[in-house]
């Protein structure tokens, strides 16, 4: 929870949190080592200083840590985990449900925890997904559409083996898709960030959101073609949010890029936890203000209807989440207070 | 080796590294030797030419990274003395296989086969081509309109006219950077200067607002830019590429200079 200096509170959804395993432990090979290390950059480069973690902690920071990061010293109130196996670089998986759900074990009011699937996995892919749905009772799916599996280098969401998948979560009430958007890997000589395999399956399937995590950086000019033209896609601010610190002057023109594209309804925070912390992320979130060149430029201003929409409400409404109902549970499970 | 040998070496040295210069990463539009990709050229006396380069990820895009690769080799090929030249990618999980590719002069299908996908890498270079002639477009506009020009008489110039427009010297740089990449959308002297990405003429009426939608593209690419420099740095440390942190038309930059005068 954030109080303003009125006093006011607002409710905090982070969209986007990890509990990884990046140990030496766990690794499978050198991918798996430069996938960690390429994670450690991003919160070398973009957090500051005093939240800059040894590489140990990085590595496998465990339930504890993550507890006391989001909802002790940080500001969530809630988090969704966003699964990401690669379990062709880690032999028990980086991120999974099955370790997440261990987690919402814990502490069953603080989390919400997303499924994954895969359309290389075919039938049994599906079987999986249902199991997911009735064990796990998921709301959502993250989908790393550059995952490496086998010779695959990854698939797209235009992919024909995709509908099918998509055709099950409907099916099957699950309605949020978080798709990362970052580095794809395959076809190697497309533009390998292409955002348009995104269009494609908004359009086909209307009763579906589309998040996409990372709002397509780094094709964020496509990304705010395509979510202006579907209703149903929506933008993770993950990895954006963090230029708040050391390049404000891009994240002011970005979330009015943002804001002026795809509108104040339809953008997720998002922490990327363990990457980045939402203490220092929601402080400065909260501090900033579009300079006024830029609210100038773009015509739309960050007030603070659209923090509180960003930060919970517009992920309340996509998880069916009551707020006052949630903040009555949490008060009285004793999750508010420091644990 | 004697003096004057030693001389020709630094020179030829030099000459490579000024070849490199011309070298662009195709996704941000700036030179590889700017961003600090190039860690190394080595010339020996028969005239073969090693250069290593590096970039900010092991994951940066395949294609891209092919595409530097060969276009270094390509750039360095064209100085009349060189013999063979050798360029090694570092640190990345396609090294071997690009580094061989561009080494045997094979082309970006015949190296990664089926995994490419069979389609054109050309036509990824074209699209950000055409990013990169947006990019540079909307600088120079929103810098001359901010500057006193008139649409309707800026949209007239022909590329010859725009090449001679009086300008100040940070004009004089968006101009020339402008005409560098007119040619993306096929041009000839006479033609007007400024079109939009399928050669059509722009309307002056809207001008505003066909800036405003350029502008993403250049906010995305400065966004680019300023997280590969700070991955590079990161990974390599912040001394090890050179300290240039603004050399090309930095969108915001020439904004807000625009708009302080």
């Amino acid at each position: 929870m954030y109080r303003t200096t009125d006093g006011e509170e607002i409710f905090i959804i982070d969209g986007h949190v990890h509990l990884w395993d990046g140990s030496k432990a766990n690794l499978k090979n050198v991918h798996g080592q430069q996938f960690i290390d390429c994670f450690y950059a991003y919160h070398s480069n973009l957090s500051p200083k005093e939240y800059l973690w040894p590489k140990e902690k990085f590595d496998k920071y465990g339930e504890e840590a993550m507890y006391e990061d989001l909802f002790v010293k940080g500001y969530d109130d809630m988090a969704i985990c966003q699964p990401t196996y690669l379990t062709d670089f880690y032999k028990n998986g980086f991120n999974t449900t099955e370790a997440n759900y261990v987690l919402k074990g814990k502490y069953p009011h603080r989390f919400i925890v997303n499924g994954a699937f895969d359309p290389r996995d075919g039938e049994a892919g599906l079987d999986r997904l249902d199991e997911l749905s009735e064990k796990y009772k998921i709301q959502g799916v993250k989908l790393y559409t550059a995952e490496w599996r086998g010779d695959s280098k990854g698939y797209k969401l235009s992919d024909p083996g995709v509908q099918r998948y998509f055709e099950r979560c409907e099916k099957l009430g699950i309605k949020n898709v978080h798709v990362h958007k970052g580095p794809t890997i395959l076809p190697l000589n497309r533009d390998a960030f292409d955002v348009a395999d995104v269009d494609d399956a908004a359009t086909s399937f209307q009763n579906l959101n589309f998040i996409v995590e990372h709002c397509g950086l780094p094709r964020l000019d496509d990304f705010c073609w395509i979510a202006t033209q579907e209703t149903n896609v929506y933008g993770g601010l993950a990895v954006v949010l963090p230029f708040i610190h050391t390049r404000p002057e891009y994240f002011a023109h970005v979330i009015s890029e943002l804001l002026f594209w795809i509108g104040e309804d339809k953008i997720l925070y998002g922490s990327d936890y363990g990457i980045w912390s939402p203490k220092w992320l929601i402080e400065k979130f909260m501090a900033f203000e579009l300079p006024e060149s830029v609210s100038k430029e773009t015509g739309v201003q960050l007030t603070m209807t659209a923090k509180k929409k960003i930060l919970g409400l517009n992920a309340a409404r996509l998880y069916g989440i009551d707020i006052d109902a949630q903040k009555k549970l949490l008060a009285e499970t004793q999750q508010t207070a420091t644990v | 080796m004697t003096i004057m040998a030693a001389i020709a070496a630094v020179d030829r040295t030099a000459e490579v590294w000024a070849r490199l210069e011309s070298v662009i990463d195709p996704e941000l539009d700036e030179s590889v030797t700017e961003l600090g990709f190039v860690t190394g050229v080595e010339v020996d006396a028969g005239g073969d030419v090693k250069v290593d380069f590096r970039l900010p990820t092991y994951w940066c895009a395949a294609n891209f990274a092919f595409l530097m690769a060969d276009d270094m080799r390509i750039a360095v090929a064209a100085l009349p003395w060189v013999g063979r030249v050798t360029v090694g990618l570092g640190e990345h999980m396609y090294a071997d296989k690009i580094n061989h590719g561009v080494a045997a002069g094979h082309s970006f299908q015949a190296t990664f086969g089926d995994e490419a996908n069979g389609e054109e890498l050309e036509e990824v270079r074209r699209i950000f081509m055409v990013k990169a002639f947006q990019r540079r477009q909307e600088a120079l506009l929103t810098y001359l309109l901010d500057h006193g020009h008139e649409p309707a008489v800026l949209l007239q110039l022909t590329v010859v006219e725009l090449a001679a427009l009086p300008s100040d010297s940070d004009g004089r740089r968006l101009i020339a950077r402008y005409l560098e990449r007119r040619p993306v959308i096929g041009s000839d002297a006479d033609e007007t200067a400024f079109v939009d990405q399928d050669g059509a003429l722009l309307n002056a009426a809207q001008i505003h607002a066909y800036l405003r939608a350029l502008r993403r593209v250049g906010v995305n690419a400065e966004f680019n830019s300023a997280l590969c420099r700070g991955l590079l740095a990161t990974r390599y440390g912040t001394e090890c590429g050179p300290q240039v942190e603004v050399k090309p038309v930095h969108f915001v930059r020439s904004i807000s200079t625009a708009r302080s005068n």
